[in-house]
């Protein structure tokens, strides 16, 4: 996935530049692949791909598994791996439309559409995606039973839990509050996204600015003024261009009309509004942040890496790495009731074959994204850019009309070249 | 090199009897050994002969079978390294125990992180001490940034050094410390356990060269198949006599 022919050749500039503002190489062989793979689907679909219709829902339908994928980093970081995962989601997915389709309307006689509803099915499948996976995490730190086996397992035991949850049956429509994290259904809007863009921008903005402070005041070396400005201008410019482009998505006028008659009013002559961000892609973008924060500033996530990287170690340096197996498999648990949400709310109702293959979409996007099968290396922003490859690389082809067979075909044989790219590339780059 | 240990009050660390198997291999068998404050105990034996394994049950990674430890005097329980730290016990292990993908600042501090006022790590602050207190181990040290995995083997020996010292320490376990490392750096390391010892710190120093044991330690204790053959004020001994004990297990007469 990193490297396009071109860019060995003009590495010694390339990586010269990126060097001084301090990106990493992988990181810029991987959006370089992704640009490279949007302007293909562009050109063959006469310029269908990159448009704003397109992008946001690119952007809805990575947001399950790129939730996923941050939590799976986690654990194959630890030398683990999680196959359960689609499992895990179907069995919070069904703990979640069994509360608010039967228990708070009916068994606690709140009724429909009550606004406790959803707060309380998002409790019970966090709860649910908590237990589950602490009982995994228990059996693999603590009884020492491969990953492996016990979500190999788990991935047939909890498919089929939510089977016998439900009777097997679809669970709808879900409560219309619960369905605001679907994707298209609940957006911020034009206003607010510029809002939330431009917060996000300034954060951006304040961390840079902030680590150089910082470095200076410890007397390292800092980037020249220019690359800080640089790479501020660019991040800013990427935030809000995100913004932009989504908030060009307009809403059909027939929706519109709904939503005014629905407040008792009449559609203004002329009026437009475009969707603006998701609420689901929202999500996404808050788990990225924690979870890159846990990775990188937190005690837990530097004892995540050390025991990854030599599990000995750890122990040696007082590190209780069994617990530490239980809290990795409970985020994962966490991540999995979030992408829950997130799905069944997208398809407004729980079916028994929600997040069937995710695991596989899931470890696929995290290895894409540079997370090592060894162990001890890999990062946030990687996996989710390896969710957004893939998804891509899925709409894309559909759109093109490829046929489905010949599509999971290419997706199978790009996770295995993206990973022997990677692999060139770690033995050159020695790291 | 003894300039003469004051060994009448209580012993910094005595370790009795201790015993300990993996399957049917007793790897330690019955050793008591024990360790005043501002002295250096040389550990010595062939290869196999138990040493690690004997020291290991004194930084809690392993748990003996049968023993006892006492520091200061006071029997103490020590069931995991975490216990050990809390002991003031700092060890430098022969396979140096770094995460190799960790940087050497999150090595050196790893487990005992430095925080922010909200409880963040805080990087900067751990890279400057590293960087200080490498200055004084290693001067020719740099690679502050990169992954332990990037380091030659001697300057990853200097970074478990530096982590073993950087806490105050008052017992000190050194298995090797210098195996790796060239004639420049083993001579800070000779001059680092003399100051450490100055400063009254008890030392362990596990250590296949005879005449760097005579040179650096007061006592040495030489283990063979897993037992004790005897322990010897090094400087009423000779480096033959030291041999005999390592290669035929035979105590010489005069022994101290
Ligand atoms: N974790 C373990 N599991 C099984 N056997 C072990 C283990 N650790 C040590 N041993 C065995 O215990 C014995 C003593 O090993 P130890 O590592 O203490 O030797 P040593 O004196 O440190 O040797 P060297 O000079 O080579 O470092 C050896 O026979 C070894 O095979
Ligand atoms: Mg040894």
């Amino acid at each position: 996935m990193s490297d396009s022919p071109a860019l060995p050749k003009a590495a010694p500039g390339m990586r010269n530049l990126a060097r001084t503002l301090e990106i990493d190489t992988r990181l810029l062989g991987m959006i370089g692949a992704f640009i490279a793979l949007c302007l293909v689907f562009h050109f063959l679909t006469d310029g269908r791909f990159l448009t704003p219709r397109n992008i946001f829902n690119l952007t809805i339908q990575t947001v399950s598994v790129g939730i996923m994928a941050t939590g799976m980093v986690f654990v194959i970081v630890t030398r683990h791996i999680d196959l359960s995962v689609g499992s895990l989601l179907a069995t919070c997915s069904a703990m979640m439309a069994m509360t608010q389709t039967l228990v708070t309307p009916e068994w606690l006689g709140l009724g429909l559409n009550h606004p406790l509803t959803a707060p309380a099915a998002i409790v019970v499948g966090l709860g649910t995606g908590i237990v589950i996976g602490a009982f995994h995490g228990w059996l693999i730190g603590y009884l020492g039973i491969p990953a492996f086996i016990v979500t190999l397992g788990g991935l047939l035991v909890w498919r089929n839990v939510a089977w016998y949850l439900t009777n097997g049956q679809t669970i709808g429509p879900l409560d219309g509050n619960f369905q605001l994290f679907g994707g298209i259904g609940g957006t911020l809007g034009e206003t607010w996204s510029w809002v939330f863009g431009l917060i996000c921008a300034a954060a951006a903005l304040y961390a840079i600015w902030q680590s150089r402070r910082n470095k200076i005041s410890h007397d390292f070396p800092v980037k020249p003024l220019w690359a800080e400005i640089a790479l501020g201008a660019l991040v800013t410019a990427a935030i809000l261009g995100f913004i932009a482009i989504l908030n060009a998505y307009q809403i059909p006028e027939r929706r519109l009309e709904r939503m005014f008659e629905a407040r008792g009013e009449v559609l203004p002559e002329g009026f437009t509004a475009g969707y603006g961000l998701p609420i689901s892609v929202l999500l996404l973008i808050a788990v990225a942040v924690t979870m890159t924060i846990i990775a990188n500033r937190t005690r837990l996530g530097r004892y995540i890496f050390a025991t990854g990287g030599n599990p000995d170690a750890a122990e040696l340096s007082g590190i209780n790495t069994r617990l530490l197996t239980v809290k990795v498999f409970i985020m994962m648990g966490i991540l999995c009731a979030i992408s829950a949400v997130v799905a069944s709310s997208r398809q407004t109702f729980h079916s028994n074959d929600i997040g069937t293959l995710d695991e596989l979409r899931v470890i696929a996007a995290a290895v894409i994204g540079g997370t090592a099968l060894a162990g001890g290396v890999g990062t946030i922003y990687g996996a989710i850019l390896g969710a957004l490859i893939m998804q891509s690389l899925q709409s894309g082809m559909a759109m093109v009309g490829v046929d489905a067979p010949f599509q999971n075909i290419v997706v199978g044989t790009v996770l295995v070249v993206a990973v022997l790219i990677d692999t060139i590339y770690r033995k050159r780059t020695g790291d | 090199m003894a300039d003469t240990i004051d060994r009448s009050g209580t012993p910094l660390v005595e370790m009795r009897d201790i015993s300990i198997a993996f399957g049917g291999i007793k790897a330690v068998n019955h050793v008591s050994v024990d360790l005043f404050p501002g002295e250096v105990v040389g550990l010595l034996g062939h290869n196999g002969a138990g040493k690690s394994t004997l020291i290991k049950c004194l930084s809690g990674a392993y748990r003996m079978d049968a023993g006892e430890i006492f520091i200061n005097g006071d029997k103490a329980a020590i069931n995991n390294p975490r216990d050990a730290r809390r002991y003031n016990i700092e060890t430098i292990y022969q396979t140096l125990a770094l995460a190799d993908n960790l940087d050497a600042a999150s090595n050196l501090f790893l487990g005992r992180e430095l925080t922010t006022p909200v409880g963040l790590v805080d990087d900067a602050r751990m890279e400057a001490e590293t960087r200080q207190i490498m200055g004084r181990l290693n001067p020719n040290f740099q690679k502050f940034s990169a992954p332990v995995s990037a380091l030659s083997g001697g300057q990853r020996q200097s970074v478990a050094i530096a982590r073993a010292v950087y806490f105050n320490a008052r017992i000190l376990i050194m298995d090797e410390p210098t195996a790796a490392l060239g004639p420049q750096e083993t001579r800070m390391v000779a001059d680092l356990i003399d100051e450490l010892k100055r400063q009254g710190l008890g030392i362990f120093l596990i250590d296949h060269d005879v005449h760097q044991v005579k040179e650096l330690c007061d006592r040495a204790a030489v283990m063979k198949n897993g037992e004790l053959v005897g322990v010897v004020d090094v400087d009423s001994v000779s480096v033959d006599d030291i041999l005999a004990m390592i290669i035929a297990g035979k105590k010489p007469q005069m022994a101290a």
